[in-house]
């Protein structure tokens, strides 16, 4: 099949960006979105044309490396599909794709379509974890957990950090991000020592670089693990008792 | 200079020698740790739990990732699970049972003391996990489920659904970030290990390039840890990240450690088949397809009629007519070796006759489909997304891809390579899984060294150099790498040959995939070391780098990598040819048994092969590490 | 946790928690309610206008004047009326003040917007207009303000007169104008309130698998029932129901 892309071009954080055009002709519907590229990209280093900057890493929807917005909807139009799984099949012949970075103060372009995410490491450092030094565990059956508590942790840990949610965002937040991992640790037996200082650390953080929810849900379509936005609203409901909590904890002077 | 293997395994009874270590080496006080500055390059299992547990202790320590996050290295990937003898489940699982089948999956290639120490620290790895918060899959009392895994006799894996990696890795990346919140370790980000620095025989730092502005950098430690994965992509075609890479292992195999067991490299059979020319990494289907999947090929080669479209007995069940006992559930290397000798042989199925089929038919006929979907759904859906294939109607299409590298910087039992002050943790060194991997072992096995086995170890080395600076960067030692970085770097981007990177790499896969694979001979390895010498003189003399060193530039990134493949695919090239037997992994066909499985020589080749740098990639010096077995007795396997 | 517990904090707790977005958005949830409660309460105040007079008073007078005398004698008349009328006017202010800030909030964390359209596929036409709808609502209770309570020309009609609800609330949607006016201002409310008070749920973090659907439910029902509830006495009026 034969596309044209237009692709967002930037060499650097302070450079100006524009659209290029690209026709890619001979392509296959069996390659993936990326492989698309990497073609592309063969091609423009033989011409000695600079090849476009993507990030990408594990091409098996886990890493949370690749991501960018495809004909404006984050990882492109498959649900619950990174852009490493996301196949030309998807497109038809003659197509007209247009590929962006995802676009936030929080996530700085590096060059094209990289762009640099190290903001939700911030917000992990702020919280993210439940402190056990290594070798002071106790036996892991311990601590029984439901079945369920297991489960719907899980649900929120299967977040892979690629920023879409973000990217999806009309207002660029990081709520369902920071949720995902709150909730993770919050729903845990494990995690309960910390809940009300991760919580209200770890909102306050993501505040200082995103965007503020207003529950238009484009993130959890945007999700290539479709997390759901019903964390969103424990971690609203867990920010706002941690506000009251850790002040009683700390004799009102936190 | 031939260098010493000395594993240094502790004396006693094996149950007793890493309790006795742990007492008998030496210790550096809480006070003095804030003193030793250790570099740790890599992030993935091995990385990460080391960083953060020698954070927690107090060292001073700066880790390394060529990742835009420490949370993607590529341990991130692991499906299945991860093994401990915990016996939760009360089926006569022990230390001494993981250690023995590790050994024996191993085909009796690795080290006993480590292979133990192993078994013995899976049962912390669990509890440290599941205390982090990782969600591992409970039973309705909430303790924790198991599963069995890979063959395995007993229930010992335990699981979080198939994303296991990813979850032990998120907890090791939490442990490493609450101790960058601290303050006791040092983030990198985007920055590039290009090479070590050795000052009279020790390690005393790294040469790094950032990779969003290429600025090379000088990092100075009393101890290097490298935790940077294995080298299957040397294959261009493997289930691993596109970024994964050998060079860091490389650049400091080139200055001094010793690499060992290069050839022993594990294919997995089933993996989705490439669909064309320019697919750029393989995905790996669960293994446990099999245990209700059959496997079949036309009879007649050259057979393109649609599968459904086969009739009964027109079709070759071939593992089930070759192995009768095992039938579709012999091992990996076994199975891997079959599906190839039917392709080979013209009996490829889909579009590029390169796959056998997988087909569920029978297996929907006698469960039922929901029985089947309850199973496997998740798994048939992936398939369906990269295939558009429906697996419920047509049967899967799967081939051997390379997966895992057991094979990897020689470590004594201190984890330190033949460098001192060099460690190599996880699937950088060849410690623990001899000539084959077992399934659910690679978690195991990076989480051991990273939370475990270094934090003790180091100290060791370490309480020697007390109250010792690390050697400034302003060292000429660490000027003359850095000149040899620079110009590597400048060098790629002045050839201005004609061919991309890629394009080499994906030739240099061809060969090591058709003569260093799933099955090797005496020939084909002379064959492919004529040809990779001879595509690396042409990649020096041709390959094509656009842009500059002082910015994002990702070809520039892959062409060091690349560069680097092509000298270690020789020496895996020549470790395979000198190993003249079959174990595990390595496949000679020379070395079969009339019924065509692997005849292993212990005899002759009961060793550890490590090579040595001799500045010629084409002739490096072999030195052997003989293997004991004093516990284990060496056997046989046979599936008829 | 070294980042909450070094961070100095010098204003008091509810201050403290004003300052961060979720805080806002809890606000702007509460004071939704509050909005909402008032809405229903004044929608179905309008309804009396459908009933017939009473001693020949209009039953939409009485009840008038019945809120001018809540809870008198036990408070003096008017104090009550004015003390829900403070109440309103704070929660007006503090989610109008809300909205504005979260607004430049996330302005600034998307500095540079796409340069290619964008493909919503949950955002409704709803969700993303918020703040025109609220905004021009909020003119629109400018007008209606003058026009009703205040009685000031030439937003209120010439009639106008202090206390003679019904009559004033005729004359004043016999201007075709005004009523069309109405008739979109409270549309805008219904499809603001269509998204707000589904959003107000899940700011207030209350969420449940047993009645998040209903959540969606329970605001298409408040929206639809307050744009019919209002929008029918002025229609009446406009049609010659009413006289």
């Amino acid at each position: 099949m034969n596309i044209t892309l237009q692709v967002w071009k930037q060499e650097g954080p302070d450079r100006a960006g524009r659209f290029a055009t690209y026709q890619v002709d001979d392509i296959e519907p069996e390659m993936s979105f990326l492989e698309m590229l990497d073609i592309l990209n063969e091609r423009l280093v033989s011409q000695g044309d600079d090849p476009i900057s993507f990030d990408h890493d594990c091409r098996e929807g886990i890493c949370g490396t690749c991501g960018v917005m495809i004909d404006g909807q984050a990882h492109g139009p498959q649900l619950g599909t990174a852009t490493c799984q996301l196949h030309m099949r998807k497109f038809r012949d003659g197509d007209t794709i247009t590929v962006e970075p995802w676009r936030a103060a929080g996530f700085p372009i590096v060059r094209d379509l990289v762009v640099d995410r190290t903001s939700f490491d911030r917000i992990i450092e702020a919280g993210g974890y439940i402190t056990v030094d290594t070798g002071a565990a106790p036996d892991a059956n311990l601590i029984p957990v439901p079945k369920d508590v297991a489960e719907t942790a899980f649900d929120a840990a299967a977040c892979i950090g690629c920023g879409a949610c973000v990217a999806a965002c009309p207002n660029g937040a990081a709520n369902l991000f920071t949720a995902a991992k709150i909730n993770h640790l919050n729903l845990l037996p494990q995690g309960q020592a910390e809940r009300w200082a991760r919580t209200e650390a770890m909102v306050e953080v993501m505040e200082e670089y995103f965007g503020s929810c207003t529950n238009h849900g484009e993130c959890e379509k945007a999700c290539p693990k479709e997390i759901s936005i019903d964390f969103i609203a424990w971690m609203n409901r867990d920010y706002v008792k941690a506000k009251v909590k850790n002040r009683r904890l700390m004799g009102q002077k936190a | 200079m031939t260098i010493n293997l000395d594993p240094r395994v502790p004396a006693g009874p094996l149950a007793d020698k890493w309790e006795n270590h742990k007492f008998s080496m030496r210790l550096v006080n809480p006070a003095n740790k804030r003193k030793f500055k250790i570099i740790v390059v890599g992030t993935g299992l091995a990385g990460a739990s080391a960083a953060a547990s020698l954070g927690e202790l107090g060292y001073e320590v700066e880790v390394f990732t060529f990742h835009d996050s420490p949370r993607r290295a590529h341990s991130i990937a692991a499906q299945g699970g991860i093994n401990a003898a915990k016996n939760y489940h009360n089926d006569g699982d022990s230390v001494y049972r993981l250690f023995y089948d590790t050994i024996k999956g191993g085909d009796y290639r690795s080290r006993e003391a480590n292979v133990h120490r192993l078994a013995e620290l899976s049962l912390n790895i669990i509890d440290q996990a599941t205390a982090q918060g990782v969600p591992f899959a409970r039973e309705y009392g909430g303790l924790l489920d198991n599963r069995s895994f890979g063959g395995a006799q007993v229930s010992r894996t335990f699981y979080a659904r198939g994303q296991t990696g990813q979850q032990l890795l998120l907890g090791a990346y939490q442990a490493l970030m609450r101790q960058v919140d601290r303050g006791s370790v040092k983030l990198h980000t985007r920055t590039e290990m290009l090479d070590l620095v050795v000052k009279d025989g020790r390690a005393v730092g790294i040469v790094t390039r950032d990779l969003v502005n290429g600025a090379i950098s000088r990092h100075s430690g009393h101890a290097v840890v490298l935790a940077t994965g294995g080298y299957a992509n040397v294959f261009f075609l493997s289930t691993n990240a596109k970024a994964s890479n050998a060079t860091a292992i490389w650049r400091a195999h080139r200055r001094g450690a010793a690499f060992a067991n290069p050839a022993f490299t594990q294919i997995h059979p089933t993996c989705i088949p490439a669909s064309d020319e320019f697919q750029s990494k393989l995905t790996l289907m669960s293994e446990s397809l099999r245990n209700d999947g059959r496997i079949w090929v036309p009879k007649r080669a050259g057979d393109n009629r649609p599968p459904n479209d086969i009739p009964m007995a027109e079709r070759d069940y071939f593992l089930e007519r070759m192995y009768p006992a095992f039938g579709n559930l012999v091992p990996r290397d076994v199975a891997s070796r079959a599906a190839k000798r039917m392709v080979d042989a013209g009996h490829g199925v889909g579009p590029l006759q390169n796959g056998v089929y997988l087909d569920f038919a029978n297996a929907i006929d006698r469960l039922g489909r929901n029985t089947i979907a309850e199973r496997y759904d998740n798994l048939f859906q992936m398939y369906e997304r990269i295939t558009d294939e429906d697996p419920y109607q047509v049967p899967m299409r799967i081939y051997p891809a390379p997966h895992y590298t057991m094979g990897g910087l020689w470590v004594d039992y201190n984890l330190m390579t033949t460098i001192p002050g060099l460690y190599a943790l996880g699937e950088a060194n060849f410690s623990d899984h001899g000539a084959n991997r077992l399934g659910a072992s690679a978690l195991m096995q990076g989480l051991a060294d990273g939370y475990f086995v270094l934090p003790y170890t180091i100290g060791d080395y370490l309480a020697e150099y007390l109250n010792t600076d690390p050697v400034p960067t302003s060292h000429e030692a660490f000027g003359e790498v850095e000149a040899g970085v620079r110009e590597r770097v400048s060098g790629y981007l002045n050839t201005n040959g004609t061919r991309t990177v890629d394009w080499f790499h994906r030739e240099l896969g061809k060969i090591m995939l058709e003569h260093c694979g799933m099955a090797r001979t005496e020939s084909g390895l002379d064959k492919a070391l004529a040809e990779i010498p001879a595509l690396h003189e042409e990649f020096k003399a041709d390959v094509r780098v656009l842009g500059e060193s002082e910015s994002f530039n990702q070809s520039l990134e892959r062409a060091g990598r690349v560069d680097d493949f092509f000298e270690l695919a020789q020496v895996m090239c020549l470790d395979a040819k000198n190993r003249e037997e079959s174990c595990g992994g390595h496949f000679r066909e020379e070395y079969q048994t009339p019924e065509g499985e692997a005849l292993r020589r212990d005899n002759e080749f009961a060793y550890v092969a490590a090579w040595d740098w001799t500045g010629d990639p084409g002739s490096p010096e072999l030195i052997k590490e003989p293997l004991e077995f004093e516990n284990v007795k060496l056997s046989t396997r046979s599936y008829k | 946790m070294t980042t909450t517990s070094q961070r100095p904090k010098k204003a008091p707790f509810p201050v403290e928690f004003y300052r961060s977005a979720v805080g806002k958005k809890w606000v702007m949830a509460v004071t939704g309610v509050i909005i909402i409660g008032f809405a229903i309460a004044h929608m179905l105040g309008n309804l009396k206008m459908f009933l017939p007079d009473v001693n020949g008073i209009p039953d939409m007078d009485i009840y008038a004047e019945a809120l001018r005398s809540l809870f008198s004698p036990i408070v003096p008349e008017h104090v009550m009326l004015w003390l829900l009328r403070v109440g309103l006017i704070v929660a007006f202010l503090l989610h109008v003040h809300a909205a504005y800030a979260l607004t430049i909030m996330n302005r600034r964390a998307r500095q540079t917007d796409y340069q290619a359209p964008r493909n919503y596929v949950a955002a409704t036409y709803a969700s993303r207009t918020m703040r025109w709808s609220g905004v021009i609502f909020f003119a629109f209770l400018a007008f209606h303000l003058a026009d009703f309570t205040l009685g000031i020309q030439p937003a209120a009609p010439e009639t106008w007169e202090h206390g003679r609800v019904y009559a004033n609330f005729v004359a004043g949607f016999q201007r075709p104008l005004v009523t069309a006016f109405y008739v979109i201002a409270v549309s805008l409310l219904g499809i603001h309130l269509y998204h707000g008070a589904w959003s107000m749920f899940q700011s207030m973090g209350v969420n449940h698998p047993k009645f998040n659907a209903a959540r969606r439910v329970a605001a298409t029902i408040i929206s639809g029932v307050i744009v019919i509830g209002f929008i029918a006495p002025p229609l009446a009026v406009a049609f010659g129901y009413l006289k």
